[in-house]
């Protein structure tokens, strides 16, 4: 474990997306920000910013409308990136799943690393699952050097 | 001259390690301010290394080079200071540095960046005349613009330049982009502007951006160190003392629209600096 992936694991920066949720995940991930929890001192930050963040936070099932929202914020978000599923509907869409607008959970639009689930999980609950999918930095990481490899060999063939 | 620079390594090398050290105090006990537990004292030094290994997305190709220019004026202006340059041309740099990441910040299309540059030329424009006056008054009293005259100068300065030190506390917040003038990039994000100037630099570019910030930081309590000099130990205990301060004021202030900033500012900053340069010219 390099200088480069203790850093990663010990400073991610969250942005936390509300994709169609109730709000009542929304106010437990908010809960895990607050004194009485302090997510800061993993070094995580709420940031806001899909350009600065590190770990996308999806709270709620994904309908036609927010999926394009969702594929755009994964978008912007510089690799490597982690994407945290919060809640039931995170999960499968939760009790929504059925209804014709719905098309489940975030991961039918993007890649989803880890999942939350309870309705609405716990923050103790939250930051767990967090502190569990930075263990998957190391691997994006590799990933993301072997695409930027690839990408390369494949300019110079082409040229 | 070998004496130069060594002197000059040593800055620039230890500059960022003593920022960056002090920025992770600054978190911490911002969090105990805020009754929470805080991250470790290394912090910005891991946020420094994630982003410099995040993948790079320029906007524009042109960007690197306003992030580069603001990394290489700020450490100009601390190599000015530590080799005891002139006060005058090292605020000229200072002020370029700053200028550079405005105009990067203004080479993208994005609102939330712009309106944080716009914000940023509003700070320059309320501090910059402060800053100046600054540098009048240590002319004033010591008769020559180089920092060397100031260390050689028999009394502290503070002596004669009491309202000037005042003023330039005052604007400090300002330049650190603290509460309550932290609209440019709100510290913390999730708030109108997103991050306002920084919005669209990511990965390494923000990386630099925060190492900029460190330089900066410590180029600023180089100058209040100056104020009290000699001797030196005495300047940078008040220089620490008066980042505490702001750390203070930081928690406990809201933050004020830009209108009131530039009117209080030039009210109080220019106003007591004038006061204090008109006493001196008034003196027998």
């Amino acid at each position: 474990m390099g200088l480069m992936n203790t850093s990663r694991m010990k400073s991610p920066w969250i942005i936390h997306v509300n994709c169609t949720a109730c709000n009542g995940c929304d106010i437990e991930v908010v809960a895990a920000l607050t004194p009485m929890f302090d997510v800061e001192r993993f070094g995580i930050v709420n940031v806001g910013n899909p350009k600065h963040a590190d770990v996308m936070v999806v709270t709620g099932c994904v309908n036609p409308k927010t999926a394009r929202v969702l594929k755009n914020i994964y978008d912007q978000m510089p690799e490597p990136k982690l994407v945290l599923a919060i809640g039931a509907c995170g999960g499968t869409g939760g009790i929504f799943a059925e209804c014709y607008n719905v098309l489940g959970g975030p991961d039918k639009v993007i890649p989803v690393d880890a999942y939350v689930p309870g309705c609405p999980p716990r923050p103790e609950a939250i930051i767990d699952g967090a502190v569990a999918a930075l263990g998957l930095f190391e691997a994006k990481a590799k990933a993301m050097k072997e695409k930027a490899k690839k990408a390369a060999e494949k300019a110079k063939a082409e040229a | 001259m070998i004496d130069n620079l060594i002197i000059s390594l040593i800055a620039i090398v230890g500059a960022p390690i003593i920022g960056g050290l002090l920025f992770g105090i600054d978190r911490r006990i911002t969090a105990r301010l805020q009754n929470r537990f805080g991250p470790p004292i290394l912090q910005p030094f891991y946020d420094f290394f994630k982003l410099l290994g995040k993948e790079s997305i320029a906007v524009n190709q042109i960007q690197m080079m306003y992030v580069l220019s603001h990394l290489f004026f700020a450490i100009a202006a601390l190599l000015m200071l530590v080799l005891r340059q002139d006060l005058l041309m090292l605020m000229f740099i200072f002020a370029f540095s700053t200028i550079s990441l405005i105009i990067g910040a203004m080479s993208v299309r994005s609102p939330y960046s712009k309106i944080g540059a716009q914000r940023e030329i509003m700070q320059m424009l309320a501090y910059e005349p402060v800053l100046l006056l600054m540098v009048f008054g240590v002319y004033k009293v010591t008769g020559s613009f180089m920092i060397q005259s100031i260390l050689d100068y028999p009394m502290p300065l503070i002596y004669s330049l009491p309202l000037v030190f005042f003023a330039f506390l005052y604007v400090l917040t300002i330049k650190l982009r603290k509460s309550p003038f932290d609209f440019s990039t709100s510290h913390h994000g999730h708030q109108e502007l997103i991050k306002g100037l920084t919005t669209e630099f990511s990965g390494t570019q923000l990386a630099l951006i925060e190492l900029t910030h460190w330089y900066d930081l410590m180029i600023l309590l180089g100058l209040i160190a100056l104020f009290f000099a000699q001797p030196l130990w005495v300047g940078i205990l008040i220089a620490l003392g008066a980042y505490f301060l702001e750390m203070v004021i930081d928690n406990i202030c809201a933050r004020v629209t830009w209108p009131w900033m530039i009117k209080a500012t030039w009210l109080i900053g220019v106003g007591t600096a004038l006061v204090n340069i008109i006493g001196l010219y008034l003196r027998p």
